[in-house]
């Protein structure tokens, strides 16, 4: 299986330790990740505030570039790059102004945009791609006994997935449960983590924030997985101004491809797990299982 | 006890507002908006908003510009595109929010001490200079424009990244830069081009 790789600038920033999981994870089940040429930001929300057209045109590149590479699927592991890039996917093939607008910008770099090169997530790759089955086949460490709150955010699931439920997502459960861990109902789930706002107007992003960490450990998780870096910034990085608001809410948010990557057997330190604030226990202290084989 | 009108004189209408806002891609199922409040249910920062997400929908189409290009709303939503989902007559709510956002960066009448639109702006400058974005000097920048004070207060917070090997200083970047400019260039007049 191939896949065309669009990192995103987060994957490249704050949310390194993505990166870092997601491609030996990845490589793990077989499946080969090409980092996609020359790739600009996707605009996220923020450029969108700014100027519509051209924050399509920004996305369009990438999309084109993604064509003009072959027609392997474009894997966007980052929640607000799928949603962007679904999303001009969409605009260019609902509004023929925006499309207008988008060729006459691709010509002067003599790219075009058909509408092919699927835009797809992790999520969706590794539920229906690669299997479940597949999955529970490489576990050499079951996590057996670790109590995960499957947290997905806001933008994979909503508006344009098509690949699970706008509400109550269940593909992130189904993986974590093959990895034998424990998973804990979590209704706020697909609730938003206040996005920018925690740095913007903290007394509005942060609260949502915590309402999310203590609710998460309210239903007794060991820890917190989510599928993107903004997601897991917020939950992790703010925990001393939270203390000092509302009281302590520690419980650390690794992402899901980090908790694979410790269930194939790969070292925590090479999944990018030291870099978070709030770290996870050693799995040895959580749950203690010999090694399948060993 | 001082007794207030809290709806607006018809004399403070902008007439047209409401068409330009409709006129906008995507924007136009506006005019069938039943006002049932979904939105505003669905809407977790609704709580936070000076006018909820349903009035706001109600007073653009009724032509308050300035209520609505002034309030907080268009600013605390989050773009998690709850309301948008949950509409009964699909109108696509968020990108109303995006639509009301554009205007008033166009028009420079946001909220004073509202970072946001700020952000935004920094945002859009480092994408058309560098093609990339490098948050933690997106951060710093937008410190530098918002609130210096902040840079103090989150002193820990960027001591907490360079240990854990997350702040990065060194500016990504595209190789082709000038293709990029070159089709960006290609919309005329855009709000980004401005605030670069």
């Amino acid at each position: 299986m191939n896949y065309s790789y669009f990192p995103g600038c987060s994957l490249k920033g704050l949310g390194r330790a993505y990166e870092e999981s997601l491609l030996p994870v990845m490589r793990h089940l077989g499946a080969e990740l090409n980092e996609l040429n020359d790739w600009n930001c996707c605009g996220a929300t923020a450029y969108m505030s700014v100027d519509e057209e051209q924050a399509c045109v920004l996305a369009a590149r990438n999309l084109a570039i993604a064509e003009k590479t072959g027609p392997q699927d474009l894997l966007t592991p980052c929640s607000a790059c799928y949603l962007v890039l679904n999303k001009t996917q969409h605009n260019i093939a609902d509004f023929p102004q925006i499309r207008e607008d988008v060729d006459r910008a691709l010509k002067t770099a003599n790219l075009t945009y058909t509408g092919k090169a699927a835009v797809r997530h992790p999520l969706d790759v590794l539920f229906h791609d690669i299997g479940v089955e597949a999955i529970k086949q490489k576990v050499v460490r079951p996590l057996k006994g670790l109590k995960v709150a499957p947290y997905y955010g806001c933008q994979v699931v909503r508006p344009y997935a098509t690949f699970d439920h706008a509400w109550n997502p269940t593909t992130m459960d189904e993986i974590l449960a093959a990895l034998g861990a424990e998973i804990v109902h979590y209704p706020l789930k697909t609730k938003c983590c206040g996005g920018s706002l925690t740095g913007t107007v903290p007394e509005a992003g942060l609260r949502m924030t915590y309402i999310l960490l203590k609710e998460a450990i309210r239903r007794g998780a060991d820890v917190i997985a989510t599928i993107c870096p903004l997601c897991q910034f917020n939950l992790d990085a703010y925990h001393d101004q939270i203390e000092k608001h509302w009281g302590t809410a520690r419980i650390p948010t690794v992402y899901f491809t980090q908790l694979m990557g410790l269930a194939f057997g790969i070292e925590s330190r090479q999944l990018g797990l030291h870099r978070n604030f709030v770290r996870m226990k050693p799995l040895a202290e959580i749950t203690p299982v010999a090694p399948v084989g060993v | 006890m001082e007794i207030k009108r809290t709806i607006k004189y018809d004399a403070d209408r902008v007439i047209g507002f409401g068409r330009k806002i409709m006129g906008v891609t995507g924007c136009d199922q506006l005019s069938s908006c039943i006002q049932c409040g979904t939105c505003s249910g669905a809407c977790p920062l609704s709580i936070y908003m000076d006018y909820s997400p349903r009035q706001v929908m109600a007073l653009v189409r009724a032509d308050f510009k300035n209520e609505v290009l002034r309030s907080n709303t268009i600013w605390l939503c989050a773009s998690c595109y709850g309301c948008t989902v949950e509409c009964p007559r699909q109108i696509r709510i968020t990108d109303i929010m995006y639509a009301l956002k554009q205007r008033a960066i166009k028009e420079r009448v946001y909220p004073r001490q509202m970072p946001i639109p700020i952000l935004a702006r920094e945002f859009a400058k480092m994408v058309s200079r560098k093609g990339r974005i490098t948050e933690t000097l997106l951060v710093m920048q937008l410190f530098l424009r918002a609130n210096w004070r902040a840079v103090l207060r989150s002193w820990r917070l960027g001591l907490g990244l360079i240990r854990t090997g997350r702040f990065v200083i060194k500016h990504e970047r595209i190789e082709r830069q000038a293709e990029l400019n070159a089709m960006l260039a290609t919309i005329g007049n855009g709000n980004a081009k401005d605030a670069a």
